[in-house]
């Protein structure tokens, strides 16, 4: 394991500042206590996974081995403070994409709590919006998924669509999306999930989406919305996207946190470590 | 909406190892700067406030959910309408034609289609809400919004496919001569009644199987066996007459919803069919029904709110 450098000691922190009322004191938004965060996963086939096995184990009382858990966050603390901008890296499967989910409250701790400000989101509509309806009612859906009222979404409505660049070659806003190409696709649902103000604003990969025009687009838009939200996550495998946007890094390997500091001193590390 | 925080725990231990417990600094920290616990359970009022809040998300969502069914279909909204006419021409072939259980029953093909229309509305709305959760994982761990959108949604979503089926049965019921009356207006409260208990229904079903998704392997069976006790095909007026069953079987055959809410639209519409082979007290049976349903159902599936998008 490596050697644990910590860059921003939260507790000695937390303790020092003088209360929010103070200007320019360190208002924290997001607090993670010593998170847990486990799956079950149903059917992984472990052990004999024909139905006379699963019968067999029925009859025998034995606990059903097709359930496996999972421990994707094992025991995280860290303070973010309003302004900041932190980078998640880790190896595929260290748990980044499952912490954040957990900040944002979507997925409950098993041990453990995380306290915010207000509500996070995730930056992402992906899972509201259906290929089978046109690009016009998914913005309506996606709108009104993320929690926007009916007026804030036709408000928006022109503003999403020509972000989106979709009607640049002729009418396809109301046409299925499936009918669009994948990078057509990603374009139009970075532009819905872009187009709310968030307090805590979490970022998953999204800068890698559509052609180079639209990723100088979008890379804008993150930065305004940053400025906008009072604390930005993003997670990426880009080092140079997060050294460009974040300040501050955690690391996170195997679900455990490795090092949390200054976006330099982290990465450096972490490249020296692979 | 997050909750206020619960008094701090006691202290562990002097200094605890970071990573490995709780840290009671932390929880000042938060309490200190008004922050709130994330995913945490809104107070009962509260849910129902942001349930409201996000009305238009439900409706939306539901004729999403509608009109995305048919899209790739050639004749597409089309089978809206089809798809109930179908049902009642196989149901009216074997049971009308092949069978001939018509067991006294004067006008039996309104009778059975509208058993059989309603019904579909009840076992629908089971089967979706129990799918609500566990067919929408992506949904519910990517976005935040009140968890019982969704079966209730889905429940809308089979009203608005009844409201297409009740234009197919109007057409049916003039076919055989029905002529529509002012009794057809009870219509509006029976679907009301009917969409509340489903509904409430559907939510319990929702956190059932969230916890055990093998419920929608099960759910069918139980369904079926549902549709052959409620008198779908048969009128249980007739078949209780003359027997002499023990009375909790007749109470139960008289008070099992389903057939409480058929036999009210059969009242509702059909001529023949009078407030005599009705059972006793049924309005009773159908707004008792709607109200245990609905607020156990909200109640039952509020308690797990925080916990679905796990497993």
């Amino acid at each position: 394991m490596a050697e644990q450098t910590n860059g921003t000691d939260v507790t000695e922190r937390g303790t020092g500042t003088a209360p929010a009322e103070t200007p320019g004191a360190r208002v924290p938004t997001v607090i993670a206590d010593d998170l847990h965060i486990v799956y079950r996963v149903y059917g992984t086939g472990a052990g004999k996974g024909s139905a006379t096995a699963a019968l067999n184990r029925i009859v025998r009382r034995k606990p059903s081995t097709g359930v496996r858990e999972v421990h994707a966050v094992k025991g995280v603390s860290f303070t973010a403070y309003r302004g900041e901008s932190i980078g998640l890296i880790g190896s595929n499967g260290s748990g980044k994409s499952t912490l954040l989910k957990a900040v944002a409250g979507l997925l409950p701790a098993e041990r453990g709590k995380v306290y915010t400000h207000g509500q996070p989101s995730l930056l992402g509509v992906n899972a509201a919006l259906m290929n089978d309806l046109t690009g016009e009612k998914n913005v309506l859906l996606g709108g009104l998924a993320m929690g926007m009222s009916r007026e804030q979404v036709r408000e928006r409505y022109d503003g999403i669509v020509d972000f989106s660049g979709i009607n640049e070659k002729g009418d396809f806003i109301s046409l299925p999306m499936r009918t669009y190409s994948s990078g057509m696709a990603a374009r139009l649902r970075f532009s819905i999930a872009a187009a709310k103000d968030h307090d805590v604003l979490m970022i998953d990969e999204a800068l890698a989406t559509g052609d180079r025009s639209f990723q100088k687009r979008s890379e804008a838009r993150i930065r305004e919305l940053r400025k906008e939200a009072g604390t930005v996550f993003l997670v990426s495998h880009n080092n140079k996207s997060i050294r460009d946007t974040c300040d501050r890094t955690l690391w996170l390997e195997h679900g455990e946190l490795l090092m949390d500091g200054p976006t330099d001193e982290v990465i450096k590390a972490y490249e020296a470590h692979r | 909406m997050p909750q206020t925080l619960a008094p701090p725990a006691p202290t562990p231990g002097p200094a605890p190892a970071r990573g490995t417990s709780p840290d009671p600094e932390l929880r000042t920290l938060a309490e200190r700067h008004g922050l709130t616990v994330s995913g945490a359970r809104p107070s009962l009022p509260e849910y129902t406030r942001q349930l409201w809040h996000r009305r238009h998300f439900i409706t939306s969502f539901a004729s999403a959910k509608l009109t995305a069914m048919y899209t790739t279909a050639k004749l597409g909204q089309l089978w809206q309408v089809l798809t109930p006419l179908l049902n009642a021409a196989v149901y009216y072939l074997i049971f009308g034609v092949l069978i001939g259980t018509k067991r006294g029953v004067p006008d039996y093909v309104p009778f059975l289609v509208t058993g059989v229309f309603v019904f579909t509305f009840l076992q629908n709305s089971v089967m979706a809400g129990t799918r609500a959760i566990s067919g929408n994982l992506g949904l519910v761990r990517a976005l935040h919004f009140p968890r019982a959108c969704l079966p209730i949604s889905f429940c809308l979503a089979q009203l608005q496919q009844l409201l297409y089926s009740m234009g197919v049965l109007a057409v049916i019921l003039l076919c055989f001569g029905q002529v529509p009356t002012w009794s057809w207006l009870l219509v509006v409260p029976a679907l009301t009644l009917q969409f509340v208990f489903n509904t409430g229904l559907a939510m319990v079903m929702a956190r059932l199987g969230a916890k055990t998704p093998d419920l929608a392997q099960l759910m069918p069976f139980i369904m079926r066996t549902w549709m052959y006790a409620s008198g779908v095909m048969f009128s249980i007026s007739v078949i209780l007459q003359g027997k002499h069953l023990p009375q909790f079987v007749v109470v139960l055959l008289n008070g099992n919803p389903a057939a409480v809410y058929i036999d009210l639209m059969r009242f509702a519409l059909i001529d023949s069919f009078t407030a005599k082979q009705l059972p006793p007290h049924v309005w009773a049976f159908a707004a008792g029904w709607a109200l245990l349903a609905g607020v156990v159902g909200f109640v039952y599936f509020w308690k797990a709110e925080e916990r679905y998008g796990r497993g």
